[in-house]
């Protein structure tokens, strides 16, 4: 088990990620952040209130995507987490997804899916804290906190003083 | 949990496990997701023996919302009244591809039966087996409860429930004293000696015979239907009789504690066991229920089919990991 980011860079990639946002987009004005729970929907509120100091005020909520993975069957049925929509709703938004890892890109694209039955954004892009590569599908993060190359045995713990004991990123399982 | 036949399969923990997935699932509805892709190519069996029009769309559009396949099995103008068994029924079921079975039946223990038999492998779930259990309506009773007076943790410590009127052959009272009395309600039947169980002392719960007692302390009153087939069997002299003790009535109405609610499991005998006043005041919950019953029946659906059982679970490292 080793420490990979601590809560000062963590802060430090969140506050470039959300200029990145604000570069990209050419301001705020259609955004719109949805983060996937649980640790997702935190790092997405984190980035609405740094791009509320650069900016303004952006709607954000969260998007539970349980119901619509693509291994349910694999495993035993787990609980639910919150979804809200911001009260906009995303019909022509441009959407930020955020999420803390991206490995398979399985999580992301059943968010695909959750956001086609709610609506047609005009965008959707990809934010995540940590790209630890191995994808099994065509997806893309747009912006990432660290890229860090991980064998398939390890694993990615992400904890967010939200609910964990502090901000940090670890690794498990190295040989 | 594979199956779910009575309110006894459930620890509070579980239960409220099930209520807080239907909480879910009532706002993902309502953020516009009316239909999830969760249970596609799963295969659900109506299978009804008794009627019951409420409950088989109830489940049917919580199967559809959740983009199962639905058949609609009846005991009229079905095989089953052409003398075919509940054995070979099931087979039939178990040879179509069924994975879940919600199963009706006139017979107390016919869910218990069907889940033990081996006949099939599919999930069952009772919706209402003789006089025994119906435990989705004792669910979706306690989501409306909960919903109504802010539990949003489904803690129903402190809250009084009255159930009052045919207690002795009401699967709906029997499953709901399990499951409110685990959630911490404190509950009270009224009802006439007669239409009580004889065991009803171990249950744990206040018996009443006058409603007008306790009438004043109650959170909620839950009304059970007169079933008019069981005048015949003359356990009370007749239903002016029955409605003037354990009827609720304009003048039991307005002796109700403000804030407390009503609720009736449906279909309701306007003037017997409520009055048409109680019925549509904004006391009553009874169309909350009917709605609250699809998601609380989503739910059940979702814990029973919606991933791997325990016995064919697929362990592979990359599984337990978000991707």
């Amino acid at each position: 088990m080793a420490s990979i980011l601590d809560a000062g860079d963590i802060g430090r990639a969140l506050k470039r990620i959300s200029h990145e946002i604000v570069e990209r987009n050419h301001g705020i004005g259609n955004l719109t952040l949805l983060g996937i729970p649980t640790r997702g929907a935190y790092l997405s509120a984190r980035l609405a209130s740094l791009l509320a100091e650069i900016e303004g005020d952006v709607p954000h909520g969260a998007l539970d995507i349980t119901l619509h993975r693509d291994d349910l069957r694999l495993r035993p049925p787990r609980p639910l987490l919150p979804t809200s929509i911001p009260s906009g709703g995303i019909e022509g938004r441009d959407v930020v997804l955020v999420d803390d890892v991206l490995f398979s890109g399985r999580t992301i694209r059943a968010a695909l899916d959750a956001l086609g039955e709610i609506g047609r954004p005009r965008t959707v892009q990809l934010a995540v804290l940590i790209d630890r590569g191995h994808r099994e599908l065509p997806i893309r993060a747009d912006y990432v906190g660290k890229n860090i190359p991980t064998a398939a045995h390890e694993s990615i713990r992400v904890k967010l003083s939200e609910i964990d004991d502090a901000d940090e990123v670890i690794i498990e399982g190295q040989k | 949990m594979r199956h779910l036949l009575s309110i006894n399969d459930l620890t509070p923990e579980s239960a409220r496990e099930f209520l807080t997935t239907a909480a879910e699932l009532e706002r993902v509805s309502e953020g516009q997701m009316k239909k999830l892709p969760t249970l596609r190519g799963r295969t659900v069996v109506n299978l009804f023996f008794e009627d019951s029009t409420r409950t088989r769309i109830s489940f049917e559009s919580a199967a559809k919302r959740l983009s199962a396949d639905v058949i609609n099995f009846s005991a009229k103008g079905s095989s089953v009244s052409k003398g075919e068994s509940l054995k070979d029924t099931a087979q039939t079921l178990q040879a179509m591809g069924a994975d879940g079975v919600i199963i009706r039946h006139s017979a107390s223990g016919a869910a218990q039966k069907l889940a033990d038999s081996g006949w099939i492998s599919a999930s069952v779930i009772n919706a209402g087996d003789g006089t025994h259990e119906h435990p989705t309506q004792a669910l979706l009773d306690a989501f409306t409860i909960a919903q109504e007076f802010d539990r949003d943790s489904f803690d129903l410590s402190g809250l009084t429930i009255a159930i009052v009127g045919d207690i002795l052959h009401s699967r709906v009272a029997r499953s709901n004293v399990l499951l409110l009395k685990k959630l911490g309600a404190s509950i009270i039947l009224v009802a006439p000696p007669t239409l009580l169980p004889v065991a009803v002392d171990g249950w744990g719960v206040r018996v009443e015979f006058d409603l007008d007692e306790v009438i004043e302390i109650c959170d909620v009153v839950m009304t059970l239907r007169i079933q008019h087939e069981r005048m015949a069997d003359s356990y009370f002299p007749s239903l002016a009789e029955y409605s003037r003790g354990y009827g609720l009535d304009d003048a039991r109405l307005a002796r109700m504690k403000a804030g407390a609610a009503i609720l009736h499991p449906g279909p309701m005998n306007r003037g017997v066991e409520i009055s048409s006043s109680a019925a549509d005041s904004p006391r009553s919950l009874v169309l909350q229920q009917v709605r609250n019953g699809v998601f609380v029946r989503m739910a059940v659906l979702y814990h029973l089919l919606g991933g791997a059982h325990e016995t064919h679970q697929i362990s592979h490292s990359r599984i337990g990991e978000k991707s």
